[in-house]
């Protein structure tokens, strides 16, 4: 399951999670994509599998952009870390993870980066109630 | 005539009871409101973008040195005016309370702004809808930001509320 096409001068590429240690580090060592531009999710409540983890990629050679997407579902929100090949995967991964709950097997250190421990849920699926609050300090009465 | 020669005249005469400053009356509330009034020593607890505004109302023009709001000081301990600039989110709340704990009596809080105020649009699970929820507010100011002028019209009537206010010498406390 790969898919091509290229949107606003960004190069997509759809594939299953299973390839994607391969396919980053043929980006990297091969297609000269040396630098990881962000990690981040999309919810898509009705579809399944529910989420598309989406990375993006810029080449200070050659000056391209690519948009990587893989689809995981809700019951099993697991892709490979990719902290082995780039460094700034280590935090946008862990941002990642607490806002949409998506497991990045090998992090080597998935603690919340934005949210604070004892935060239940994940704010930025689409399911989290809009207004729900889990304060740190109890309020006045 | 030369500079050795002038005569030192005293201010007050020998015995000229009407012409001296000797005492006045007054009562204690009124003398300890406007000493405090015009000693406010700002904590500035600045988080966001209001900052801007508070530093644009520091600094000339606006300038609320003329107030007696000028010195900001950055501990806690030595201050009696918290003015909470910008938003607060639940992760900061702690070190708000904190910073409020660590206050000596007496002490005020100033809302500044419309996040600080009601978290104005962040009603979200990040940011607290208003610091009255962890701590208690003598002042808000609206605005987002606020406009230089709206904060001085807060310090001013702060001001005149401290000047009204009753200030007990001996508290709960001690």
């Amino acid at each position: 399951m790969t898919e091509r096409a290229t949107v606003a001068e960004c190069e997509v590429l759809e594939i299953a999670p299973g390839e994607l240690t391969a396919t980053v580090s043929c980006l990297k060592n091969e297609r000269a994509f040396d630098l990881l531009a962000s990690v981040t999710a999309v919810d898509w409540p009705e579809r399944k599998p529910r989420f598309d983890v989406v990375y993006h990629f810029y080449s200070t050679t050659t000056f391209r952009r690519l948009r990587l997407k893989t689809r995981v579902d809700e019951a099993d929100p697991t892709v490979d870390s990719l902290v082995p090949l780039y460094g700034s995967a280590l935090f946008m991964e862990r941002e990642c993870h607490e806002m949409y709950g998506i497991r990045f097997r090998g992090h080597p250190d998935p603690r919340p980066i934005l949210l604070y421990e004892g935060f239940v849920g994940h704010p930025l699926r689409k399911d989290y109630p809009i207004r729900q609050e889990q304060p740190l300090v109890p309020y006045r009465k | 005539m030369d500079a050795r020669t002038v005569p030192i005249v005293p201010a007050a005469p020998q015995g000229a009871k009407d012409a001296a400053f000797e005492y006045l009356t007054t009562r204690k509330d009124e003398l300890v409101g406007w000493a405090r009034k015009f000693s406010l020593f700002p904590y500035p607890f600045v988080t966001a973008c209001c900052a801007m505004e508070f530093m644009a109302v520091s600094s000339t023009p606006y300038d609320t040195d003329r107030f007696g709001a000028a010195l900001p000081r950055f501990s806690p301990r030595q201050s009696d005016l918290l003015m909470v600039v910008g938003t607060i989110t639940h992760k900061q709340a702690p070190i708000l309370l904190k910073v409020y704990e660590q206050m000596c009596e007496p002490k005020w809080v100033m809302a500044f702004g419309a996040c600080a105020t009601s978290g104005g649009f962040y009603q979200n699970y990040a940011a607290v809808a208003g610091i009255d929820r962890i701590i208690p507010v003598d002042i808000y100011i609206p605005g987002c930001p606020p406009r230089p002028e709206t904060v001085i019209d807060a310090i001013m009537k702060l001001q005149a509320r401290i000047a009204g206010d009753r200030h007990p010498i001996v508290t709960k406390d001690f």
